[in-house]
């Protein structure tokens, strides 16, 4: 579904991604874990080319996303993206920040993105939100309509960036709910968190990445009770 | 004091006909000066050097002369080069729409240089195209931010209009000249004049805050 070859990207001078090879399956669950800096956000942010890698290949479902006259907005559809800031359209109620994608770029009927809509907010459990603005939402349920945006779009593969970084702790259990009802349904899931609890709990695997490099790929339950590398492990002596 | 406003009543419809031109030119230059100023912004925040280049230099031009003198090159000038005649309106609007989009594109660039790029991401993470994320993203938000100064700028438009008088257009002004040229009075046709360009001024000032209050209906809590 997501594979990268020698992916490589820098930022001037500063090399943020060293040479990056990974996959993941259909369906799967991947959760990128490491020290700040290290490259986790970057690297999920060259899966819909957000970030433009500096060298190798990205394919999404077989197609190298990196060749030149590649359509991105085409793949970008099919790609959702949770950020750490939740980024839903002030100026547009909750409905209107879940149906303009799917009518504008899917076009898809008005009555039907509206239901598709109605079906989701319940989803993450906020049908009576569809005609508010987003400054009247806490933050936790801001990232569940942008969940719920996201998944609007029908996407084969969702990508969350720290989704729950920027929320007080008593409304991160919320999201987490909801991103934990996503997995395992068939969609394609690309996850940067600090929660240990979460990833070990919802991921199929776990990938540590430290300076820009992955030096770990392994189940959860391998990596949480015996990592490899001595900075994973001290890694994990901070966190846990 | 001798003052006699009844003989300026008299000739109220060349006050109404010239009321109505300044209007007429206000509406007109504020709506081309909007739509040429947000495109010269777009060009200015391209990628392409020449086209912002060219941005920069357009916009230094109209802010370093003055703006009679552009009117004075385009109605006077102008008609040297093209083989035929400018009227007074034609002229107005080519060069209040010239000028005021210079000043709108600076205005619109610094508003959407202000949206987070958290909002360009989420439009594209969501496949939205650059025209459609600009025009129902990106530029509503910014409008929200430069409501204020686009309201200075039509104000200023509109009692810039005045100095069409110069090249002969019965606009506002030129209909109190008028009339002191009739009357043999000054203090009270120019008198009149300032009172009716500042009910204009007025009322679109209050018609802007009633604006800005709608525009600003998504930030209000309760």
């Amino acid at each position: 579904m997501i594979e990268f070859r020698d992916v490589h990207k820098s930022f001037g001078k500063l090399e943020v991604l060293k040479g990056i090879n990974f996959r993941v399956e259909k369906g799967q669950v991947v959760t990128l874990i490491g020290p700040s800096g290290s490259g986790k956000s970057t690297i999920l942010r060259c899966i819909n080319l957000l970030e433009q890698p500096t060298s190798g290949q990205v394919f999404i479902e077989g197609t190298d996303i990196t060749a030149p006259k590649v359509d991105i907005q085409s793949i970008r559809k099919d790609i959702g993206m949770v950020f750490q800031h939740f980024n839903l359209f002030p100026h547009m109620t909750v409905m209107e920040n879940m149906t303009y994608a799917p009518i504008r770029v899917n076009k898809v009927a008005k009555d039907a993105a509206k239901a598709k809509a109605m079906e989701l907010l319940a989803l993450v459990g906020l049908t009576e939100k569809a005609d508010a603005y987003p400054n009247k939402l806490s933050g936790g349920q801001k990232q569940r309509i942008a969940i719920a945006r996201a998944l609007a779009m029908e996407p084969k593969i969702m990508l969350f960036d720290e989704p729950t970084s920027a929320l007080d702790p008593e409304m991160v259990k919320e999201v987490l709910e909801v991103i934990k009802g996503l997995a395992h349904t068939g969609i394609t899931m690309a996850l940067v968190t600090h929660e240990m609890g979460f990833a070990r709990e919802v991921s199929d695997r776990i990938c540590f990445i430290d300076d820009g490099q992955i030096l770990e790929d392994t189940t959860p339950d391998l990596f949480f009770a015996n990592p490899k590398t001595d900075r994973a492990k001290a890694f994990l002596e901070k966190v846990l | 004091m001798d003052l006699n406003f009844s003989s300026v009543w008299q000739y109220w419809p060349f006050l109404y006909n010239g009321a109505l031109l300044t209007l007429k030119m206000t509406a007109i230059c504020a709506v081309l000066g909007f739509a040429l100023g947000v495109l010269l912004s777009l060009i200015k925040l391209s990628k392409f050097r020449p086209l912002v280049w060219f941005g920069q230099f357009y916009t230094s031009i109209f802010r370093g002369t003055p703006l009679l003198v552009q009117l004075c090159i385009v109605h006077f000038g102008l008609p040297q080069l093209l083989g035929m005649p400018l009227s007074t309106t034609q002229s107005g609007i080519l060069t209040f729409s010239l000028n005021s989009a210079a000043y709108i594109s600076e205005i619109f660039r610094g508003g959407i240089q202000a949206i987070d790029k958290g909002q360009y991401e989420a439009a594209m993470s969501l496949g939205i195209g650059y025209r459609d994320m600009m025009k129902d993203i990106i530029i509503p938000q910014a409008v929200k931010h430069i409501l204020p100064s686009l309201v200075n700028e039509m104000i200023a438009l509109l009692k810039e209009s005045s100095i069409l008088s110069y090249i002969g257009a019965v606009e506002l002004l030129r209909a109190a000249d008028q009339i002191t040229v009739m009357t043999y009075r000054f203090f009270e046709p120019y008198l009149v004049v300032a009172v009716i360009y500042y009910v204009m001024v007025m009322i679109l000032s209050l018609f802007a805050a009633k604006l800005e209050r709608w525009v600003n209906r998504s930030d209000r809590v309760s």
